[in-house]
């Protein structure tokens, strides 16, 4: 079977992003780029299955500007077989993203489609789930555990009260969470290797879909500061401010 | 104008999550209503209906809803909330894996995580783990909204009588089954409601030493979280995890032990009211969020604050 990895490019999870000064949107001037830590880890996982020989083949997309080919190179140097980049202006919506991606899945036909819970920069939360509905496929999303079962998936996943487990149809979408796996670092020879695998680019027409505007950015601003606080010398001290400077507890 | 609130409730009773989405539907400035899917769920829309504010609540009531699963629960969402201008549910772990379903279902954008209203199309909501909040506006006639729970105070659970009347269609996709879960019981107040955290991270060591954490909780009437370091490390179990991609909280008091203070843990607390930081690194960044920070081993530190509260 085939696997299906989404992957964005972000600012490098180290990095703290600042808004600039006038509010016109974030600082990203020479700031490092890398995989989003969760596709990453879907990378990883997509590549475990081909390990165990349960996939044949694993490809990884991502949807960007020609700068995003970078990621997809990681991924293949991770051990993805090829790569395809959809090609945008710079970043698109999750709406617009989970449609490039559809189509996509009509094109190569994945029985296994893996993006990671949230990027982490828009925080959004959402793409995988968009393309499981635009595809009518179930979804096994914050994914601690994947485990091909025949013609279905089980997938454990983290909730606020613990973890379930559900058993969906394949095709179907998984996205990762952290503790899924430890994704591995890329060997210099594999870097090497992943120079000369193919790289496909589409453009949004091709894969038949309009690049959309729902959301506009206005305007960013810093978070409320929070004042600056003091240390104190002791247990004590500390047990008198909580009590009568706080005043948090009793 | 009218706004569906999608109810976050465990089929007996409603969660306190849906009242704080309620209190940024009522930002919204239009007629409420509350739908409440799930299997069995008579308890959860009697506690619905007691909402003060509210028009009336649909309850969808069958077996295909009871464990929210996402590939039912999102055609569900999207036929009922055809009829609404804002859709709008709280930003929990169940609620995160149906609504986008929904958007993409209405061919719509979803907002995730707001904090603010501005105005009825126009939204802040934190970006980059906190770092930076952005002010968006939707150009959607419909707009799918999931609400950061700690951003909006709470509305009253007693009070109103709104009419329960049954609504929908019944969907199964038939694409998804649940096989079972593993739900952690506790007699602590949840995590995302509670006055007052203590959060342990890897300084905690192993999972026996959170039993340091737990008799101050005790005293505290606390709920005891986690850095994701010590959750990844096995001490404890991934739902206690804060953090920009674990569970957002706010208390008035939060209080972490052995925790560097990563932006990551820091995106999920740096709200609460006041902060306390034990970490023998007096260099952890977590002190320059702390209102007081305690530089100390934590294994003195814990056994004396508890007896000393
Ligand atoms: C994509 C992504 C998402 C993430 N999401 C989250 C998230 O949601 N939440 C989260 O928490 N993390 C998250 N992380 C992980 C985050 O980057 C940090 O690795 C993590 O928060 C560190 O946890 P920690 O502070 O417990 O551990 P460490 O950074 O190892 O800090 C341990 C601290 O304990 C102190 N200490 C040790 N022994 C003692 C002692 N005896 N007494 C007192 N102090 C002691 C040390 O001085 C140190 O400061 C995420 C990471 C990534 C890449
Ligand atoms: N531009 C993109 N290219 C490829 N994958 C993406 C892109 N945007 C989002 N994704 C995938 O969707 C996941 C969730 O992103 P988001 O919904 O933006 O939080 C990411 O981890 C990726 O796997």
């Amino acid at each position: 079977m085939k696997v299906l990895v989404a992957v964005k490019r972000v600012v490098d999870y180290n990095v703290k992003v600042r808004a600039k000064a006038d509010g016109s949107d974030v600082d990203l001037n020479n700031v490092k780029m890398a995989i989003n830590p969760f596709c990453e880890i879907g990378v990883e996982e997509a590549v475990r299955l081909k390990e165990a020989g349960t996939a044949s083949e694993v490809i990884a997309v991502s949807v960007g500007d020609k700068s995003c080919q970078e990621q997809i190179r990681t991924a293949l140097a991770l051990g993805a077989d090829r790569g395809i980049q959809v090609e945008t202006d710079g970043n698109v919506e999750p709406l617009v993203v989970a449609k490039l991606l559809k189509g996509v899945v009509d094109k190569e036909e994945p029985a296994l489609v893996i993006l990671g819970k949230q990027s982490i920069d828009g925080d959004n939360n959402q793409t995988g789930q968009m393309l499981a509905a635009l595809a009518g496929m179930g979804q096994g999303t914050f994914a601690s555990e994947v485990a091909i079962d025949g013609d279905k998936v089980k997938v454990t996943r983290e909730v606020d009260g613990g973890l379930q487990t559900v058993s969906l149809n394949l095709p179907a979408v998984v996205t990762t969470d952290l503790r899924l796996n430890e994704p591995r670092y890329a060997s210099l020879p594999n870097i090497m290797k992943a120079k000369k695998k193919p790289l496909d680019v589409y453009t949004p027409e091709d894969l038949g879909v309009t690049v959309t505007t729902h959301l506009t950015q206005l305007k960013v601003k810093p978070p409320a500061e929070r004042q600056a606080g003091i240390k104190v010398e002791s247990v004590d001290e500390l047990v008198d401010k909580l009590k009568n400077e706080a005043k948090v507890i009793s | 104008m009218s706004t569906l609130v999608i109810a976050e409730h465990d089929n007996a009773s409603l969660k306190g999550t849906t009242l704080n989405a309620v209190a940024a539907a009522q930002a919204l400035g239009a007629d409420i209503d509350i739908l409440v899917a799930g299997g069995s769920c008579d308890g959860a829309a009697q506690a619905a209906a007691a909402v003060p504010g509210i028009g009336k609540v649909l309850v969808a009531d069958n077996a295909a809803y009871e464990h929210q699963l996402a590939e039912n629960i999102s055609l569900l969402v999207a036929e009922v909330g055809a009829a609404y201008d804002n859709i709008v549910a709280p930003a929990t772990a169940n609620c995160k894996n149906f609504m986008p379903r929904v958007a993409a279902l209405l061919d719509v954008a979803q907002i995730s995580d707001i904090t603010a209203v501005d105005s009825a199309d126009t939204f802040e909501r934190p970006i980059y783990a906190g770092n930076v909040i952005a002010t968006v506006q939707s150009a959607d006639a419909k707009k799918v909204i999931t609400v950061r729970t700690t951003a909006f105070d709470a509305v009253a659970s007693e009070g109103g009588s709104a009419t329960v009347e049954a609504c929908g269609a019944v969907h199964d996709a038939g694409i998804s089954a649940f096989v079972g879960e593993e739900v952690a019981v506790s007699d602590r107040p949840e995590l995302t409601s509670a006055d007052v955290v203590i959060s342990g991270g890897r300084g905690m060591q192993n999972g026996e030493n959170f039993k340091l954490l737990e008799g101050i909780a005790d005293k505290l009437g606390a709920a005891i979280g986690a850095s994701r370091a010590a959750v990844d490390a096995g001490f404890v179990p991934n739902d206690m995890q804060v953090g920009q991609t674990g569970k957002i909280v706010a208390p008035d008091l939060y209080i972490a032990v052995g925790i560097s203070g990563a932006i990551q843990h820091l995106a999920g607390m740096k709200d609460s009211k006041v902060i306390v930081a034990i970490n023998k690194d007096e260099d952890a960044p977590i002190f320059q969020v702390a209102d007081y920070g305690l530089v100390a081993d934590l294994f003195d530190a814990l056994p004396e604050l508890e007896s000393k509260i």
